[in-house]
């Protein structure tokens, strides 16, 4: 269970999370949708622990572990997965060396056995089919010259090889035509499982038709505005934030 | 005490001259070194010999070392005689103190269209009390036309030292010469290595140069492309700490039509380390379609570390193609984060950064053992961070 409370966090002293109250169960999917700037990918961010954000109040545990007070990798092997909006390259290192090192890494963590390269190889293959990804995928220098698609792909690739127990995808359907989106959304459901949850940040509607959501929560001005069902992302499809009251708050999805 | 007084006078350069503004010996000259004495038995060493398997020529303060030597192909010569020429490296005074005091050396000589596969030749220097000791090797590598060979150099020691080696190589037409070189001296000691590499027509020198050890160390090359074609590839990478000083210097002169020459030079500073990098090609009238690209990176892993680069292009022909680039940089934090999101702790995220920056100048490097020896060399180098 992901529960975050009160959290508020600042960049260079401007205020951008404003308090979030925030709890996602055991083995359910959560949606978060909201403007351009309001937030989300901020609050990834900051679940994540990335360096620039101040924390200047509340507190987010994942099954009871302070995740906060955590480095990066720490929260990495307590289960924790970013699906990145700007995924990053890595000129120079191998994709599969990459993903090994990753995946070793964790396991270590986790006070598991590490896997050797044949073994490492043959679980990776089965990934990359999975998702309907090439094998050279694995020689390529991580993420560099990959297009839009395939850099979103491979995050998918790198939660679906790391299962972790709680994954955010931060808008990892933009810029991704119906089959790739479809793969995305197979690839975050084979994951689905009691004891597998995640937070998906979207943009639209679209991505919840395949990754159907427990719940839906709207973020703007960094607080979360609006809690409801899957239908609540249909309401904002069809009348985006104005229709639900909250022209106030920033720029339109549309 | 003879050679000692002859040492002082010689005179080290000095940073008034041009090619040594950024590199001072000063505390080299206070040193004040004595001739390596004979090690008698050597077979203690044979921990400090690099992992490579197949012939190996060791240097044991400067004398040849059987007990740890493996001989090679009876068709390459190696003997010890040669005849140093001072004449030739006047301008050098690092090369004529050379010629003063050394007195051994290898000579490979690689007969023409001969495959002589991979031979190594390593330096083993050790200073048996307290007092620093000196050690002045000159190895002559010859390539007939035609000829291979991948020459893999290691130099490495014991207690506070100078390694003052020069090496000739002359390149006949066709002939192609892999050149590994690993610099792992003592922490304590200074290295200055002179490289003399002639090649004719067609002849291809690939070198890559690893240096990790000294507290200050030089390596200058000489390259001279004097046959049509030929083609000479000085890469290389330093990685320094603490205070270590380490100048990559080179001069490559294109003297005949039609040649090539690349240089990718990485340097990884951390501490209060500081590096020199000073390139210069030389373009003569007569070299015309050349072909000359030059780069040097540094990534500072510290804001006390430090990087000089001096690039120079001095070129007398119209029709060539010469290029040149510094860049100077830090661990990129996104990619830091990156890695260290996926679960890599930040020590291990560092270190494959590190790697992944090295990797466009050793990914020349084909023969796979002494790729492994690199990776490994390079792999140990965190452990004393
Ligand atoms: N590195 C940064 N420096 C300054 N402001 C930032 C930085 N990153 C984000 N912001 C600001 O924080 C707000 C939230 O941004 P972000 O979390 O990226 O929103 P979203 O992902 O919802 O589009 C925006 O106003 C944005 O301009
Ligand atoms: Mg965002």
């Amino acid at each position: 269970m992901l529960e975050i409370r009160g959290l508020t966090a600042e960049i260079d002293g401007k205020p951008i999370l404003n308090g979030i109250d925030l709890v996602v169960p055991t083995g359910e999917v959560h949606a978060i949708m909201g403007p351009n700037g309001s937030g989300k990918s901020t609050l990834s961010y900051v679940l994540a622990g990335r360096d620039g954000y101040q924390v200047t109040g509340g507190e987010v545990r994942l099954d009871g572990v302070d995740l906060l007070a955590l480095a990066p990798e720490e929260r990495a092997s307590a289960g924790l997965f970013l699906a990145f909006q700007y995924p990053v390259e890595l000129p120079g290192v191998g994709n599969a060396n990459f993903l090994r090192t990753a995946l070793n890494a964790t396991r270590r963590a986790r006070g598991e056995s590490e896997l050797d390269a044949v073994q490492f190889l043959k679980l990776a293959r089965a990934a990359l089919r999975d998702l309907a990804m090439a094998d050279d995928m694995l020689k390529r220098n991580v993420n560099v010259g990959f297009s839009g698609g395939e850099k979103k792909r491979n995050e998918v690739l790198q939660m679906a090889i790391l299962k972790p127990k709680f994954a955010i995808l931060d808008e990892t359907d933009s810029g991704l035509d119906i089959d790739a989106l479809k793969i995305v959304a197979n690839g975050v459901n084979a994951l689905r499982r009691p004891e597998f949850s995640a937070l998906v940040i979207t943009h639209y509607q679209r991505l919840l038709d395949y990754i159907v959501p427990d719940r839906v929560h709207v973020l703007a001005g960094g607080r979360i505005l609006r809690s409801g069902g899957p239908e609540l992302a249909r309401a904002l499809e069809e009348s985006g934030y104005a229709g639900l009251g909250l022209e106030a708050l920033g720029e339109s999805v549309s | 005490m003879e050679r000692r007084a002859a040492f002082a006078q010689s005179g080290l350069p000095s940073r008034k001259l041009e090619s040594w503004r950024y590199t001072d010996l000063r505390p080299l000259a206070a040193l004040d070194p004595i001739a390596a004495p004979a090690i008698v038995d050597t077979t203690a060493l044979a921990a400090d010999l690099p992992a490579l398997s197949g012939p190996r020529l060791v240097f044991v303060n400067g004398r040849r070392a059987p007990a740890l030597s493996v001989a090679p192909p009876s068709d390459i010569i190696a003997a010890g005689g040669f005849v140093a020429d001072p004449a030739r490296f006047a301008a050098l005074p690092l090369a004529v103190l050379n010629a003063q005091f050394a007195q051994e050396g290898a000579e490979i000589v690689v007969p023409d269209r001969f495959d002589a596969g991979r031979l190594t030749l390593v330096h083993l220097t050790q200073a048996e009390d307290t007092t620093p000791v000196f050690t002045h090797l000159r190895h002559r590598i010859a390539l007939g036309a035609g000829a291979t060979l991948t020459l893999v150099e290691y130099a490495a020691g014991h207690g506070v030292y100078w390694h003052n080696p020069v090496i000739e190589i002359t390149l006949a037409p066709g002939a192609r010469l892999r050149h590994i070189r690993i610099q792992a001296e003592t922490q304590e000691s200074f290295h200055t290595a002179t490289l003399f590499v002639d090649l004719l027509a067609g002849a291809r020198y690939e070198a890559f140069t690893l240096g990790l050890g000294a507290r200050l160390a030089r390596s200058e090359t000489h390259a001279r492309l004097g046959g049509t074609g030929a083609h000479a590839a000085l890469s290389g990478a330093q990685l320094l700490r603490g205070n270590q000083h380490g100048d990559i210097t080179s001069v490559v002169a294109h003297d005949a039509p039609g040649c090539t020459s690349r240089q990718t030079v990485k340097n990884v500073l951390a501490g209060r380390a500081r590096g020199v990098f000073q390139g210069r090609i030389e373009v003569a009238r007569a070299a015309q379609k050349t072909d000359g690209y030059q780069m040097s990176q540094a990534l500072l892993l510290s804001p006390e570390a430090e990087i000089d680069c001096k690039p120079e292009l001095e070129i007398f022909a119209d029709d060539v193609k010469c290029s040149h680039g510094a860049t100077i940089g830090a661990l990129d934090p996104e990619q830091l984060f990156y890695l260290r999101a996926r679960g890599i702790p930040e020590a291990a995220a560092r270190a494959m950064l590190v790697r992944a920056f090295l990797d466009e100048a050793i990914e020349g490097v084909a023969d796979g053992a002494a790729r492994a020896l690199l990776e490994s060399a390079i792999g140990g180098w965190w452990e004393g961070a």
